[in-house]
């Protein structure tokens, strides 16, 4: 179980960086159709079916017509900074995903590989970081392309796209209370250990880092930086073909990451549930399946099926939360921006703040205390779900729980005037059942 | 330690690479028929009035501003997140006080209508 | 291979810093601080100071430069800013204060190894094994809730100094 020799160090990584990158492009190109097929799924109609099985080729089809269709620039732009926007937008998106641990470590002759590109030591906050200047590209584009509409839309992403990265940081740092590090491959790690995904102790941080990451992936109910029925398409109004296509494939890219991240951070990672045979952690130079009754660390034995079964995990958890970013967006309605603005500062950022205190505070009590193990994931369970019940109600504030629970109000009569009983509870103009559809 | 950077690095150069590629690729293969009106700003079929780079409003430049200042705040809890355990109750009072003067701060905002959005 | 990415690094740094003095419109002057400030985070991963390099990203690059950005809208970009510079009390106080600034530089890297700044860092073994033991951001954890508590509730201060300043300027009109 010896580490790489520089050499294989060097060797297995540019083998990792392109098998990442290619197959993360193309898993993004298959997003597309995804979410064209889910759409369809959605609305009942059947989706692109045309191209190859099942509309299957439809990406590569696409593919070709952005790069041959003609693209258009207006004369007014300022050419340099319109060139640069989609670059800049689309190598943060790309390069992020480089820490996300996707399976578990690899043994082969010349040593054992860990399935990750870059185990760096400070993990997800290379993601925070990169995902930070992801501003940039949406902004240029919109100042650059000189028209009111891309402008506005920059700057409406780059101010929401900030907004919600307070609360994003927030809702991590419990993560790394549990964790005692903030690399990816120790996150997935210390949930083996503990035997409970964060999910359950951290149901509230799990809640706030999915809001955060559909606002900061400008998904819908956030898209207001290209809210198609007031701003056309926002920042990418003047972009057409393949520098459109990266604006998409940006968009894309973030949403993977994200998801990935979701599924590494609460979900596990590539751990399969139940099963400790896939306990595997580099410790002090060793790879270790956990530790002994006398503390002494315990060697792992990797394998290759081990390695194709965690990937499998990983694969499906990913997926999982990709579809519910499709489902949801063509679910709900968009936000107003002040409604956008009053969640991220006025209601997630405060609840946010006090949550991180009291989940310190119990795991503070619980070590003094001496409680381990299981009991300690339950009773952070509780704290949690206490806070997630007051976070729900705060936002909720009467309308939407009480409100569907209740019999629906009978038809309005046509004479004179509505009783008042049933009439309360309806929903008032512009809340989400009413928006715009 | 810095030589695990390595796999980034080679992956800034890829994607690097490929973005330039995408730029270079579409503007060698794709036609050009320019026309006065296809090099109008697009607005919905009007000729554009006015100028584009108008001021904009102040409300922007408090996000911004309070952005900056709970960032820092939430980066400065990131190493005390890491090591909480080991810094025990001494640790968790000292940013106790450390939140609570920016909570001031926070409350001070909200009653200013600093983040208010009408 | 530490050596050539230094100079890599340090050469994009200074033309990033030159740029953002000759760049024509503003904006093109805060792509080139990006790189600047990119370059320096790189710098700062071969002096293994990684979390430094993460917080040098996230705070400058992804959170100073926005606020920046939104000045420059803020700012009527019509009117020629370079009017505003005349050779007068500003500028003399400028070349002082880069004066000072050199001459600490100056004073730092005349420095020893007995020097009070050094003694603080265990040199690239050292750093390896401290990294290894408490991992890039529990070395900094450590002695910034314990010797430099008192910095750290500061450093609070001085952000609720900044906030409450923005809004007394930000709704003087209002």
């Amino acid at each position: 179980m010896h580490e790489l020799s520089p050499m294989a160090f060097a060797i297995s990584s540019s083998i990792k960086v392109f098998l990442v990158f290619s197959v993360s492009l193309a898993v993004v190109a298959f997003m597309t159709l995804t979410e064209r097929k889910v759409a369809g799924f959605i609305q009942d109609r059947l989706g692109p079916n045309r191209v190859g099985p099942f509309g299957l080729l439809q990406p590569v089809a696409d593919g070709i017509k952005n790069f041959l269709k003609e693209e258009t620039m207006p004369a007014t732009a300022n050419r340099p900074f319109f060139i640069m926007a989609p670059m800049l937008a689309i190598i943060p998106a790309v390069v992020t995903f480089a820490v996300i641990p996707f399976a578990a470590p690899l043994p082969t002759p010349w040593g054992v590989v860990g399935m990750v590109v870059a185990d760096i030591p400070i993990g997800i906050l290379y993601v925070l970081a990169l995902s930070s200047l992801g501003v940039y590209g949406l902004f240029l584009a919109g100042w650059a392309s000189n028209n009111k509409y891309a402008l506005l839309g920059g700057v409406r992403s780059s101010s929401q796209m900030v907004s919600y990265e307070v609360a994003l940081g927030l809702s991590l740092i419990p993560v790394f209370m549990l964790a005692g590090n903030v690399t990816l491959t120790e996150i997935v790690w210390q949930q083996q250990l503990l035997g409970m995904w964060y999910l359950f102790p951290l149901s509230l941080a799990f809640i706030f880092f999915v809001i955060s990451a559909f606002a900061e992936t400008n998904r819908l109910p956030f898209d207001l930086p290209e809210a198609e029925s007031e701003l056309v398409t926002g920042y990418h109004t003047e972009y057409s073909a393949m520098k459109f296509s990266m604006f998409m494939i940006a968009e894309f890219s973030h949403i993977l990451t994200a998801s990935a991240l979701m599924a590494t951070l609460f979900l596990g990672g590539w751990s399969i549930p139940f099963w400790s045979g896939d306990h595997m952690f580099w410790y002090q130079g060793m790879l270790i399946s956990g530790f002994g009754a006398d503390g002494a660390p315990v060697a792992a034995a990797p394998a290759l099926w081990i390695t194709l079964l965690t990937l499998l995990s990983f694969i499906v958890k990913t997926l999982f939360f990709i579809l519910v970013f499709m489902w949801v967006r063509w679910t709900l309605p968009r936000f107003r921006y002040d409604q956008v603005m009053h969640l991220g500062w006025k209601v997630m950022l405060p609840i946010a703040l006090a949550y991180v205190m009291i989940i310190a505070a119990t795991i503070l009590v619980l070590d003094q205390v001496g409680i381990e193990g299981f009991l300690f994931g339950a009773v952070l369970t509780l704290v949690s779900l206490l806070c997630t019940g007051i976070f729900v109600f705060a936002v909720d504030r009467d309308r939407i729980i009480s409100g569907s629970t209740r019999e629906p109000a009978p038809p309005a009569p046509r004479s004179p005037v509505p009783s008042g009983a049933g009439v309360r509870r309806v929903l008032p103009a512009g809340s989400p059942a009413s928006g715009d559809l | 330690m810095s030589s695990a950077y390595l796999p980034v690095l080679m992956l800034f150069g890829v994607s690097v690479l490929n973005a330039v590629g995408m730029v270079v690729a579409s503007q060698v293969l794709n036609p050009r028929r320019a026309t006065p009106e296809k090099d109008m700003p697009y607005e919905s079929g009007m000729i554009p009035l006015g100028d584009t780079r108008a001021r904009f409003s102040v409300k922007f430049y408090m996000v911004a501003i309070s952005f900056i200042i709970f960032d820092l705040e939430a980066i400065f809890l990131i190493p005390w997140a890491v090591e909480m355990r080991a810094l025990g109750w001494g640790g968790f009072v000292a940013v106790s006080i450390f939140m609570m003067v920016l909570v001031v701060g926070f409350v001070y905002e909200w009653k200013k209508g600093g983040l208010d959005w009408e | 291979m530490v050596d050539v990415l230094f100079y890599v690094f340090a050469a994009v740094a200074l033309g990033g810093g030159l740029g953002v003095v000759l760049a024509r419109s503003p904006v093109g002057s805060l792509l080139f601080m990006l790189a600047t400030l990119f370059s320096v985070a790189g710098i700062f991963v071969l002096l293994e100071a990684h979390f430094l390099a993460a917080i040098q990203v996230m705070v400058y690059a992804g959170a100073i430069m926005v606020l920046f950005l939104f000045v420059i809208m803020l700012l009527n970009l019509g009117h020629d800013f370079r009017k505003d510079f005349t050779f007068g009390a500003g500028m003399v106080a400028a070349f002082v204060v880069a004066g000072v600034m050199a001459g600490f530089l100056a004073r730092q890297f005349r420095g020893s190894g007995d020097h009070p700044l050094y003694a603080f860092f265990p040199g690239p073994e050292g750093m390896d094994a401290l990294l290894a033991e408490q991992g890039a951001v529990g070395a900094i954890a450590h002695p910034l809730f314990t010797d430099y508590v008192v910095a750290f509730e500061l450093t609070g201060i001085l952000l609720l100094m900044a906030l409450v300043g923005a809004i007394a300027i930000a709704k003087q009109r209002v």
